[in-house]
């Protein structure tokens, strides 16, 4: 039980799995699946569809943190995305051919890359520090998706693209598939080759993997390509669930979720080591977390307040300082807070 | 030096920290109008003994005073107060704020009020002329100036307070010699002015043109306080590094290794020419040929590290060249190095070695993953056979593979630190102190390991505070001082005071 409780995956699938157990609770059908019209239904299949986009902002995500570094552009970079892809539909002499919809995918993929190697450009190569160099796109990049825009929703009716976001494949939703895609890729990159390893070292010793003979520039422009990869997709996902690019709102804040669910996950901030079956369960947390907030029909003014509360139990299990805290916490007498104050 | 009484006297001062005795019943004397150096090599408890006297520490026991004052400082504010001024190596002053408002800052004098800058001017150039500073403008921005400039003008600072005591920590690391003269004219017209001056350098030369006094600290404990005129330099430095010379000379045994191989092979693997990095060293003339173990001696914190991580491209040269088989290199970083078959171990295991969150496995291979790059991995059968062939060669402990390197004990991440270079079969092998602070029986497996690679032909570079392992070992021995290489020496007959002698300046 206790080599359980120590593995770092532990406490993020007790909290999920408890926050499932919840919902069951109060609500019968929660758990149940059901084939409808060749598709799969249930609260498990939405929870999956609708945190398709966050998982796959975190699993860019969580390589970006364990070199050390941050990327605050991702919801930026969702918004150009939607927006080139959908400009693209619009303006074209086809709009509704799948032609089309496969290169508004590659234009928006393209832009994620240019996107990527333009972060990593400014936190490696100009050694700007991550949170500031992202913090650049961030603000810019939702003014590039208003150009490409002209500052109107673009709506698109494209059978083809809308598949992307909103279709089924094998009775699954099409996101919940790519999403697996991506994860297996990132998971075959990262273990098949060095890279993982190599990321661990650059985020746990800059220095010693420096002497080492690293080169921790290419490492890093990496993992900033692949974070701008994965929000392109997710960008592509969720214009095309809605079959419309808004610049303003599209992937707005979703940087925060999608670096909650990297912490929740147990890849520390500080860089290092990282799990990206870790960042999947967290990723499930908060969606599930905003299903919850439905399920037991709490008031809409409290539920920020009630997702914090959650996030901030479940960071606080994984701190072994606060847990050795709460340890101490309980045999704790009068006399000996009695004594803390003395001193 | 009259007996006068000292102006600050600090008697049995101890502080601890977690796990270490930083200092250990150290009693100290300063007196008015003298300049005192404190010495001992790194890590024997200078610094903590400033930060005691300059209140950023708190001691744990003894006494200060001051002026005949007993005082407790638990603040710097305090000792400033108290009319104690330090100068740090680092100019810790204003860059972006100008000459006048570092000098007076805190300490404007107000009119009505507000800042009276008239007055500000006029006190600063006053100051600034007491340190035959009258070309400095107040109102220019301290980043204008010279960093010896700077030196002095936060020098000034302490004028303007009338500082009773001024201590310099290491003010002459980052000076060329012209700027040394000139801050060493303003500390001697000073000391005349009856300041008592506490000056800290690494620089032994210019402890004896400048101290009148020294107190010589070693691993937290008082050695003892010296007239500077009464203390050969061989005899300081025989009581910094704490051995009689007697007893080093028994414990010296020169290697027995031969020399021709030497003769067989002309050329040297690496060869350097006046290398050197402004700030860092300079002079670095060194060759070094296949098979054989240099030693580089020298005092803690006379360059031997800043030489060796030169050589390594982890600091870039600005001066002199380098020729690896021949040919002329641009040591342009660590890797540079790597790929033409140079490692280096850092002495700073820790910060500069390990890699703390990842196995021994992953350490062990990382230099050799590094030279294949990210996207060819070390087949895991690979990694399996080589981490295995180490941990028994070497003896590691843990023999496992998958432990954390943090978890093992200092002697044993070393060896693994050495197996990651092993691994890539490097020509030359940098080891900078590879046997610090573990224990004598791994201690003992490295020493044999230096002897065993020399033999199978690589070169060695070997950095160790402890000269008898330096004699043991070298075929050649390196000699560092005052952050230049002084000296080349073959290892034939040479004994411990011979080194010594040329540490402390005299003729070899």
């Amino acid at each position: 039980m206790k080599s359980i409780l120590k593995n770092r995956l532990a406490w993020p699938v007790i909290a999920l799995v408890a926050l499932l157990a919840v919902n069951q609770i109060f609500r019968a059908d929660f758990l149940s699946l059901r084939m409808q019209d060749g598709h799969l239904y249930g609260s498990l299949i939405d929870i999956m569809r609708n945190g398709a986009p966050t998982i796959l902002i975190a699993l860019g995500m969580t390589l970006v943190i364990a070199s050390r570094g941050i990327d605050l552009s991702v919801g930026a970079v969702v918004a150009i995305a939607g927006a080139a892809s959908c400009a693209y539909i619009a303006a074209s002499p086809e709009p509704a051919s799948p032609v089309t919809a496969a290169m508004a995918v590659l234009i928006a993929v393209v832009a994620g890359l240019v996107l990527g190697v333009w972060n990593g450009f400014l936190v490696s190569t100009i050694g700007i520090q991550p949170i500031i160099a992202t913090l650049v796109l961030m603000t810019a990049g939702r003014g590039i998706a208003q150009l490409i825009t002209d500052g109107q929703i673009v709506s698109v009716t494209n059978d083809s693209y809308k598949a992307i976001g909103a279709g089924y494949l094998f009775t699954l939703p099409i996101s919940i598939l790519i999403t697996a895609v991506v994860f297996i890729l990132a998971s075959v990159l990262t273990r098949r080759t060095a890279l993982g390893t190599l990321i661990e070292a650059v985020g746990i010793n800059p220095v010693a993997s420096r002497l080492a003979g690293l080169r921790a520039r290419n490492i890093i422009w990496i993992v900033y390509i692949f974070s701008a990869f994965c929000a392109a997709i997710a960008g592509l996902m969720i214009s095309s669930n809605v079959t419309a690019a808004d610049a303003n709102n599209a992937g707005l804040y979703i940087e925060m979720d999608a670096i909650l669910a990297v912490v929740i996950g147990g890849t520390s901030l500080a860089g290092g080591r990282y799990s990206l079956v870790g960042t999947v369960v967290g990723a499930f947390i908060i969606q599930t977390l905003t299903t919850t907030v439905y399920t037991l029909g709490i008031p809409p003014e409290v539920t920020l307040v009630f997702k914090a509360l959650v996030v901030l139990t479940v960071c606080l299990l994984q701190a072994p300082k606060a847990r050795n805290l709460l340890r101490n916490l309980r045999p704790a007498s009068p006399l000996r807070t009695k004594e803390k104050v003395a001193v | 030096m009259n007996e006068l009484v000292p102006v600050v006297e600090m008697t049995d001062i101890a502080i601890g920290f977690p796990g270490v005795k930083a200092l250990d019943d150290v009693s100290f004397r300063l007196f008015q109008g003298e300049v005192h150096a404190l010495m001992g090599e790194n890590g024997a408890g200078k610094s903590t003994l400033i930060k005691a006297l300059t209140g950023v520490y708190t001691i744990d026991s003894g006494r200060i005073t001051v002026l005949g004052q007993q005082k407790h400082f638990s603040t710097p504010a305090e000792s400033q107060a108290a009319g104690i001024s330090t100068v740090y190596q680092e100019v810790n002053l204003c860059t972006n704020l100008t000459v006048e408002e570092n000098v007076m800052l805190g300490r404007e004098p107000r009119r009505r009020g507000s800042i009276d800058w008239r007055a500000v001017r006029a006190r600063t150039r006053e100051v600034l002329a007491q340190l035959h500073l009258e070309h400095v403008e107040p109102g220019s921005l301290l980043s204008e100036h010279s960093i010896a400039v700077q030196q002095l003008i936060a020098i000034a600072r302490s004028v303007e307070v009338n500082a009773k005591v001024l201590i310099l920590d290491e003010p002459t690391s980052s000076l060329d010699a012209d700027e040394v003269n000139q801050l060493f004219r303003v500390i001697r017209d000073l000391r005349d002015r009856g300041v008592a001056i506490l000056f800290v350098s690494h620089f032994l030369e210019q402890v004896y043109e400048l101290s009148d006094r020294m107190t010589v600290l070693r691993n937290g404990k008082l050695v003892g306080e010296y007239m500077t005129r009464d203390l050969s330099r061989m005899n300081l430095i025989s009581k910094m590094i704490g051995k009689d010379l007697e007893v080093l000379e028994e414990l010296d045994q020169a290697s027995t290794r031969s020399q021709a191989r030497l003769a067989a092979t002309a050329q040297p693997f690496m060869e350097t020419t006046g290398l050197g990095r402004k700030g860092s060293v300079s002079n670095v003339n060194l060759s070094i040929y296949p098979g054989e173990v240099v030693g580089l001696a020298g005092l803690l914190g006379a360059g031997r590290t800043e030489t060796a991580r030169l050589l390594f491209g982890a600091d870039k040269a600005d001066e002199g060249s380098l020729k690896i088989k021949g040919q002329p290199l641009k040591m342009r970083s660590p890797r540079t190095a790597i790929d033409h078959g140079i490692g280096f171990c850092s002495e700073d295991r820790k910060e500069e070695g390990l890699i703390g969150d990842l196995t021994v496995r992953d350490n062990l291979v990382l230099a050799m993953q590094a030279t294949k790059g990210w996207a060819r991995r070390i087949p895991r059968r690979v990694q399996d056979e080589l981490v295995a062939e180490f941990i028994q060669a070497l003896d590691i402990r843990p023999a496992n593979p998958e432990a954390l390197i943090r978890n093992l004990s200092g002697g044993n991440q070393q060896k693994v630190l050495l197996a990651r270079w092993m691994v890539t079969s490097p020509d030359l092998l940098i080891l900078d102190e590879p046997t610090r602070g573990i224990d004598i029986g791994a201690k003992t497996q490295i020493q044999k390991l230096v002897n065993r690679l020399a033999s199978e032909g690589m070169s060695i570079l070997f950095i160790s505070s402890e000269l008898e392992e330096v004699l043991r070992l070298s075929d050649r021995i390196a000699i560092i001082k005052d952050r230049a290489m002084v000296a080349d020496i073959s290892n034939d007959d040479v004994s411990v005071e011979d080194v010594l002698t040329v540490i402390a300046g005299g003729a070899q």
